[in-house]
């Protein structure tokens, strides 16, 4: 197992992976017990407009990714409260909106290369050095917002009216969910993919709420989950010559199918 | 115990207009306030805007006209939040299959006192352990939330009114589905709560029978406030009896066999 790591592009893979499989469960969490898994997917399928753009230009398309979803996300919530159009109605808008917009920017560039393909399904190959270093530096950007206003988020993911009345900014905590949300999302690109992000920040939560613990627990839970899939991903795909992406929802999906069937059962 | 100055002014609602987006007014001209160690029942015939006007005490909407105080302080510029607890209706939209333990659940009643990156402190867990006694639930501290029965899990959200140590609670249908037996320990509890450490209490019901019997002062809504009193006097009101229909003599009097 060892001559794994003596390529460089493997070391990098399993770093960005695993900052991203510690913090996709964090957001996630709120995500799936607010009723808004959707929106990893809405702001996944908008950070790939955001891929397309980076890639048209020569920019750093992670740093467009990020741009385009945090942007996005901050829109999304606004017009979710201007109460003129339903949530998920906000959610498809730009779902479809932005898809439509990375195949525009796609046919005039003539199709990319390899390049596209690889961010739409996820490919620790595409990762280089200083995405590494982006993914880190925000994954702690992530990491210590939700530990700032943890208690802030759990009160209102658990009763948003008594939150309020409790004296908590309701509408601020709602934006800084969904901007973490959108790094996150973006950040998970190189990895997981466009198409695939959303399994990522959902599956091992909705696994870890399985169990019945208690909100810590749970949270421990799904980074378990989905720092072993993460890795065992990584690791099956180099041997078998699979497609890491893929191979990482797939992992984390049979962990779900198991406790599902095994909770079933008691 | 100390002596309790009952004159403090807790609310005061000055001509409070509500109407949704110019419509036809929900709540019109209602002005009254509420003392310290009061027990209000605030009773009405559904759709008479008795949780509107609960939502306007409590800043979550704001009234079209009228001032709001809590405190002596005007609503808008309120942020001792920490003095208030809010016991919402149960089943309006409480999720069973929410990741929490009882004592997770308390322990969000300790957050409004603390800023940012500010932990649970000692006092903290000492005061949640506390309002879980105060419940009786303190054995349960670990148990779901959601494997809870409908009157247990009802005691751990007054609970979790209690942990932010409030001066006065606001109770929203609290009972609603809730059965028979677990209701009447349910009011004892707010009755002890009531008279022991004179809180505050504002209780929205559409039961006029659990209004009468457990609270010190009434206000009946229909819209307009259509009178405030005792719940002796209630019966005496003329459009009380109009607004319930007959019934209400029977109910009124009926509570003393303790049967709804």
């Amino acid at each position: 197992m060892l001559e794994l790591f003596q390529y460089s592009f493997i070391v990098r893979g399993f770093e960005a992976g695993i900052i991203i499989a510690l913090t996709a469960p964090l957001i996630g969490i709120f995500l799936v017990l607010r009723r808004y898994s959707l929106i990893a997917d809405t702001l996944s399928h908008v950070s790939l407009a955001g891929v397309a753009i980076g890639l048209l230009l020569n920019i750093n398309p992670l740093l467009t990714a990020i741009a385009a979803a945090v942007l996005s996300s901050v829109a999304i919530e606004r017009l979710r409260l201007s109460k003129r159009v339903y949530g998920e109605s906000a959610l498809a808008i730009f779902l479809s909106g932005s898809l439509a917009l990375a195949i525009v920017l796609i046919s005039l560039s003539h199709g990319f290369n390899v390049d596209l393909f690889n961010y739409l399904f996820g490919s620790i190959v595409t990762v280089k050095q200083s995405d590494v270093f982006l993914i880190g530096g925000l994954g702690i950007i992530v990491l210590i917002a939700v530990l700032a206003f943890y208690k802030e988020l759990v009160f209102i993911t658990f009763d948003e009216e008594a939150a309020q009345v409790n004296g908590i900014p309701t509408r601020f905590i709602n934006i800084v969910l969904i901007v973490l949300a959108a790094l996150t999302v973006a950040l998970a690109i190189p990895i997981v993919g466009v198409l695939l992000i959303a399994a990522l920040i959902v599956i091992p939560v909705v696994t870890a709420l399985q169990l019945r613990k208690s909100f810590k627990q749970t949270i421990i839970i799904a980074e378990i989950i989905s720092v072993f899939s993460v890795i065992a991903g990584i690791v099956s795909s180099f041997y078998l010559n699979l497609s890491s992406g893929g191979t990482i929802v797939l992992i984390a999906l049979i962990i779900f199918s198991l406790v599902f069937l095994f909770k079933k059962g008691v | 115990m100390q002596q309790v100055d009952h004159t403090q002014d807790i609310i005061e609602l000055q001509d409070i207009y509500y109407s949704y987006n110019g419509q036809e007014n929900v709540l019109e001209n209602i002005s009254f306030s509420l003392h310290k160690g009061d027990y209000l029942g605030i009773i009405g015939p559904n759709g008479g805007g008795k949780t509107t006007l609960l939502k306007i005490m409590l800043g979550l909407i704001k009234p079209t006209r009228g001032t709001v105080k809590l405190f002596g302080e005007n609503i808008k510029a309120f942020k001792d939040w920490g003095r208030i607890g809010y016991v919402p209706q149960k089943a309006s939209h409480f999720d069973n299959n929410f990741p929490a333990t009882a004592e997770e659940v308390v322990a969000m009643g300790r957050y409004a006192k603390r800023g940012l990156f500010h932990f649970p402190t000692k006092r903290d867990r000492e005061k949640v352990e506390q309002a879980l006694e105060q419940v009786d639930m303190l054995s349960y501290k670990n148990n779901q939330v959601g494997e809870l029965s409908g009157g247990q899990q009802q005691r751990i959200f007054i609970a979790r009114a209690l942990a932010t140590e409030p001066e006065v609670i606001f109770l929203d249908e609290p009972t609603v589905g809730v059965d028979v037996q677990t209701q009447e320990q349910f009011y004892q509890l707010l009755k002890k709560l009531n008279r022991e450490l004179d809180l505050t209490l504002v209780l929205v019901s559409h039961e006029l029978d659990i209004v009468a019997k457990e609270a010190t002062e009434v206000a009946c809504i229909n819209c307009k406030l259509v009178c405030y009193c005792t719940p002796k006097e209630l019966l005496k009101h003329g459009s009380i009896e109009q607004m319930y229909g007959k019934d209400l003599r029977y109910i009124l009097h009926n509570h003393e066999r303790g049967n709804i």
